[in-house]
């Protein structure tokens, strides 16, 4: 039974993947399609001025790009690695920092009653808001844009794991007391495996609004990174590399992302299979 | 009947006196009044009553969850709560929840073994031992040792739930209308495997329920309370032989207990439909 069962599954399986590539390429061709009308061929004045999807690729896969901006060139590769430098590092502060917090205001109510108003009225004020700020108090760009990424990931990861540790079932707790648990037995077997979905959700969503943000602060201060590199290519009418510039980060996030759902889906097999699981 | 062997004065055998307890949410909210209850050690005790009546408000109480606001809770002649003292919860008191609460996150076997680990009295290969032993004496339930609590079926959690319980060697159970959302086939399997376990290990039950046939199947006695406030309005022997089973529901004996039921707890369900009130969660 089981080995039909298993058959049977990885045959529907690799159906429902084709069927998802087929629509995925087919998505992507209509894109273009799209793009390259709107360029070429619709009466959109604007749209004339912006590069078709052959004009980006063939700068972006140049080894003498017209713009300085390809695959082929080292300065491609530093500006992804400090946007990727920005974006961990600040990501990083974000969950060590956040993920204790909302455990805490989750499990201690003094906790909850210091930082819940506090964190209410910051989240509001929107990252940009911070650059001017940032830069009058830290010496030097970086640790600037790096803050102001820090400040969204942080309340995205806070959030969310304190949501997380709240939605437990009350149940969890009384079972755990009632076999004998300490209160260290139920941060370590009920709060911190119960918030971890709820937590890796806040880690999704801080590394896009971290990768959102960054690109903000590095618009407007910073050096190298792909924000730097859409706003100069504006600013110099380099209609391609905004193109490229903009593939990049997309795909350089999704890549963030991919690895973080990677890691949770690991750290919670438990999870995983409760979602297959036929219910009730 | 079957317990009666056992010795009170020496052995922690899970002898309950509820006396005069009384439990007041806020300032108006009179969940239980006045309501007392004696359970001998390895009785297996059926609570019924109206939806709302303080049931589960007297579980939370023995369980420690909650405290009386008057009256006193023993257990084996020791205090276990009163108005100043609240009862910790504890392995001597296990609950059984109404929707399950075996942690998703951990394996059987890990649930299992998981009061003996936070008690730190027993070693990790001993425990694991035995928790595979007591789930191979459960049913067989050893051979899923290694899944998670979602790819099991929810009987099968609810057993191995009983395994995680009686592993800690409990003075008692308190089952919270364990089996309320099964369909009624798994109920009647569920019913036979709670016999047997009872009968394997005879542990004082405390079992909350709104079914009558279940209680008369699988008590000593049924307990039935009033609508709120909740006291013990009376109690009913069940007299049926042990090893009980499914068919004895035909029998005439098991007809009259469940006519004599009926009337007490209709009585009562029916003060409590003509005032409408809130039902107590």
């Amino acid at each position: 039974m089981a080995l039909r069962g298993g058959g049977g599954q990885s045959s529907m399986l690799s159906a429902i993947v084709n069927r998802r590539v087929g629509l995925m390429v087919f998505g992507f061709a209509a894109a273009f399609v799209l793009w390259y009308a709107s360029v070429n061929w619709l009466p959109f004045p604007a749209f004339r001025r912006l590069p078709d999807p052959a004009g980006v690729l063939q700068e972006w896969l140049s080894r003498d790009p017209a713009y300085g901006i390809s695959v082929f060139t080292a300065d491609y590769y530093v500006h992804i690695l400090y946007s990727t430098y920005r974006a961990t590092t600040a990501f990083a502060l974000a969950v060590v920092l956040g993920v204790p917090l909302g455990i805490m205001m989750g499990w201690k109510k003094t906790v909850r009653e210091y930082s819940d108003a506090l964190l209410t009225l910051l989240r509001p004020i929107p990252p940009l808001a911070w650059v001017p700020l940032a830069i009058l108090l830290f010496p030097g760009t970086e640790p600037a844009v790096i803050f102001v990424v820090f400040l969204v990931a942080f309340y995205a990861t806070t959030l969310n794991t304190w949501v997380g540790v709240r939605a437990i079932d009350v149940a969890y707790f009384r079972a755990a007391l009632c076999l004998g648990a300490r209160p260290v037995d139920v941060l370590r077997d009920v709060i911190i495996p119960g918030a971890m979905p709820s937590i890796f959700t806040g880690l999704q969503i801080a590394m896009g609004a971290a990768w959102f943000s960054l690109v903000a602060g590095e618009m407007i201060a910073a050096r190298y990174g792909l924000g730097y590199v859409i706003w100069e290519a504006y600013n110099l009418i380099q209609y391609p590399t905004i193109v490229i510039g903009m593939v990049t980060l997309g795909f350089v996030g999704y890549v963030c992302s991919a690895l973080i759902r990677v890691a949770g889906d690991r750290l919670m097999r438990w999870h995983q299979k409760n979602i297959g699981a036929v219910r009730g | 009947m079957r317990s009666v062997a056992s010795a009170p004065a020496t052995a922690a055998n899970g002898a309950v006196t509820v006396d005069a307890v009384g439990k007041v949410y806020g300032e108006t909210m009179v969940a239980l009044e006045d309501c007392s209850l004696e359970i001998a050690a390895g009785e297996f005790l059926a609570l019924v009553g109206p939806s709302g009546c303080g049931k589960s408000t007297l579980l939370n109480i023995l369980a420690g969850f909650d405290h009386p606001t008057r009256g006193t809770v023993t257990l084996d002649g020791a205090l276990l709560a009163s108005a100043d003292r609240a009862a910790h919860p504890g392995p001597d008191r296990i609950v059984v929840f109404q929707e399950g609460a075996l942690f998703p996150w951990k394996t059987v076997l890990d649930n299992v073994t998981y009061g003996l680990k936070v008690q730190r009295q027993t070693a990790p290969e001993e425990a694991r031992a035995r928790a595979l032993d007591m789930l191979a004496r459960c049913g067989g339930l050893d051979r899923v040792a290694h899944q998670f609590p979602g790819q099991i079926s929810s009987g099968m959690q609810r057993r191995v739930e009983l395994v995680r319980a009686l592993i800690n060697d409990p003075r008692m159970l308190l089952l919270d209308e364990p089996f309320r959302a099964m369909d009624t086939v798994s109920k009647g399997r569920m019913h036979q495997h709670l016999l047997d376990i009872h009968a394997q290990f005879p542990k004082t039950v405390f079992f909350i329920t709104h079914d009558l046939e279940e209680a008369i199947l699988l008590a000593d006695t049924v307990a039935v309370m009033t609508t709120r406030p909740g006291r013990i309005r009376s109690r009913v022997a069940v007299d049926l032989p042990r090893p009980r089973h499914a068919r004895m529901i035909a029998s005439e004996r098991f007809v009259a207990l469940k006519e004599q039921l009926i009337a007490a707890v209709h009585e009562e369900a029916q003060k409590a439909f003509e005032r409408g009130e809130r039902e107590l969660a």
